[in-house]
């Protein structure tokens, strides 16, 4: 998906990330907290980067998920790495 | 052999004769095939393409992804088996968090997640790309693993792999634990998944008919044209306990399990063997303390290949000689439900019992010399008994015998 424009990326994960984690899309707003509003666990973190490299096509690695903490650094993450991609 | 006596108080079936204990009685009942041609089996090379037919449960709307996640496809059945069988015990998840209870299920493949991970791993070279779903679905306890999380049991917690006795076994292990005052309760039963990566290598060995044109009439055991057997598979639970877990409960006693007979051929890998079973039957008839004639009616192992109903039949003419009692093989009916086949038949039997009929061995129309010994019955014969016998044999050379009882208050 390189070249997504920001509403692009926004709205796809929004729709993977409630699909997979069964939320509500409506909760996953930009400042909403990653961990929280999707109830991950330590397992569900591999099952994260699983759904982003089926979307996305890159690995987001382990270290990668502790700066992560609202949907809108989510997303700041996503966009700087497909942009890296181009 | 005293101890504590042995109860069943629930029992729970997702099969190719039916979703829930009515639906399987009538089949029963009926004489109902559940086979089908799977045209999916063919087209990838398989000499048999005929299968058990089991619908997948949807079970989105009762469990939370973190509890599916890791059920691989025969723990949706057990899933699902479980839950009628505890229902009709009377017990729920909370109840079982506050009172012990344990879990002992036989399985023996779960290929199908198997091939997923082994897929993924080899398109994506990446682990972490497998989820983490696919180690609690690879392994052979996944039932047990998820049922006990998800039911929330404290007991006795693990899987038997016994080859095709694996559910008599895991019956008869919870029956062995409770009756030495180890447990007070354990879920007992078997699943087996459906889906060619679990049969393939079964198929391979040209252990399948191949009466393909006449799927209904191919499972035919005893018959002297039979030509192998026909996988397929589900799950089946019981509840079982203690009488004296059970009258404190107030919970409606079904029957009561009396025996169990085990052995080992100690011989080829793939042959049954006379004296094995031979001896696990007379262990399970010394067990329940009863001799040979207060057997009314025996759910035979008998798969329909040449060489396993051929032993069975002679095995069960040399313990039971002129007795006779009825016999008959609900694979005809079910194909050979493999690791869970041991606990379905016990709950396809009680379901007879409670109802007042044995089932017929379906597609004999002339049986060997060995089995023309036996008391097979052709058709739905419609009687009240009070004993039954279900035999389980398996690759290894493994064999199980367990004997149920109708209830008495004595």
């Amino acid at each position: 998906m390189n070249n997504a424009t920001r509403q692009e990326i926004e709205a796809r994960t929004i729709k993977f990330l409630s699909e997979e984690f069964e939320v509500d899309p409506a909760a996953i707003t930009p400042d909403a907290p990653l961990k929280e509003t999707l109830a991950l666990d330590s397992l569900d973190y591999v099952d994260l980067v699983v759904v982003i490299e089926e979307n996305f096509g890159f690995k987001v690695n382990a270290e990668d998920f502790m700066r992560l903490v609202t949907f809108k650094d989510f997303y700041d993450h996503i966009e700087a790495r497909t942009t890296a991609q181009v | 052999m005293n101890g504590q006596r042995v109860v069943i108080t629930g029992t729970g079936i997702w099969s190719c004769l039916g979703r829930d204990l009515a639906e399987v009685a009538d089949a029963l009942r009926k004489g109902r095939s559940g086979i089908v041609f799977d045209q999916e089996r063919k087209d990838m090379g398989f000499r048999s393409a005929l299968t058990g037919h089991v619908p997948m449960p949807e079970l989105k709307d009762r469990l939370n992804r973190r509890q599916r996640i890791g059920m691989a496809q025969q723990v949706h059945y057990a899933y699902e088996a479980t839950e009628q069988a505890m229902r009709q015990a009377g017990i729920d998840t909370a109840w079982c968090e506050r009172n012990e209870t344990g879990i002992i299920f036989g399985n023996d493949s779960s290929a199908l997640a198997v091939m997923e991970s082994v897929d993924t791993i080899r398109a994506k070279k990446d682990t972490t790309l497998l989820g983490s779903g696919a180690i609690f679905q690879g392994m052979n306890c996944t039932v047990t693993m998820n049922l006990s999380t998800v039911f929330k049991l404290k007991g006795i917690n693990f899987t038997i792999s016994g080859a095709c006795a694996s559910g008599s076994h895991a019956i008869g292990i919870g029956y062995l634990l409770i009756k030495q005052g180890l447990q007070e309760r354990v879920i007992c039963g078997g699943a087996q998944e459906v889906n060619p990566f679990a049969f393939g290598s079964f198929d391979g060995i040209s252990a399948f008919s191949t009466r393909e044109s006449d799927p209904a009439g191919a499972s035919r055991p005893f018959d002297k044209d039979r030509d192998g057997l026909v996988p397929s598979g589900g799950a089946a639970t019981l509840v079982i306990e203690s009488l004296e877990s059970a009258r404190a409960r107030g919970a409606t006693i079904l029957a009561e399990i009396t025996g169990y007979g085990f052995s080992s051929n100690g011989a080829h890998i793939s042959d049954p063997d006379l004296d094995g079973q031979v001896r696990a039957l007379n262990m399970a008839l010394r067990m329940a303390g009863i001799p040979a004639e207060r057997v009314d009616y025996i759910n035979a192992h008998a798969t329909g290949t040449p060489i396993g109903d051929r032993i069975e039949a002679q095995a069960l003419h040399t313990v039971f000689g002129q007795r006779r009692p009825f016999v008959s093989s609900t694979k005809s009916m079910t194909g050979h439900e493999c690791w869970m086949a041991g606990a379905s038949e016990v709950v396809y039997s009680l379901l007879m019992l409670q109802n007042d009929f044995m089932a017929p061995n379906l597609n004999l129309q002339a049986p060997d010399a060995d089995s023309a010994k036996l008391n097979l019955l052709r058709e739905t014969r419609n009687e009240k008994f009070d004993t039954f016998l279900s035999n389980s044999f398996g690759f290894g050379g493994t064999n199980s015998t367990l004997i149920i009882q109708r209830f008495q208050d004595k």
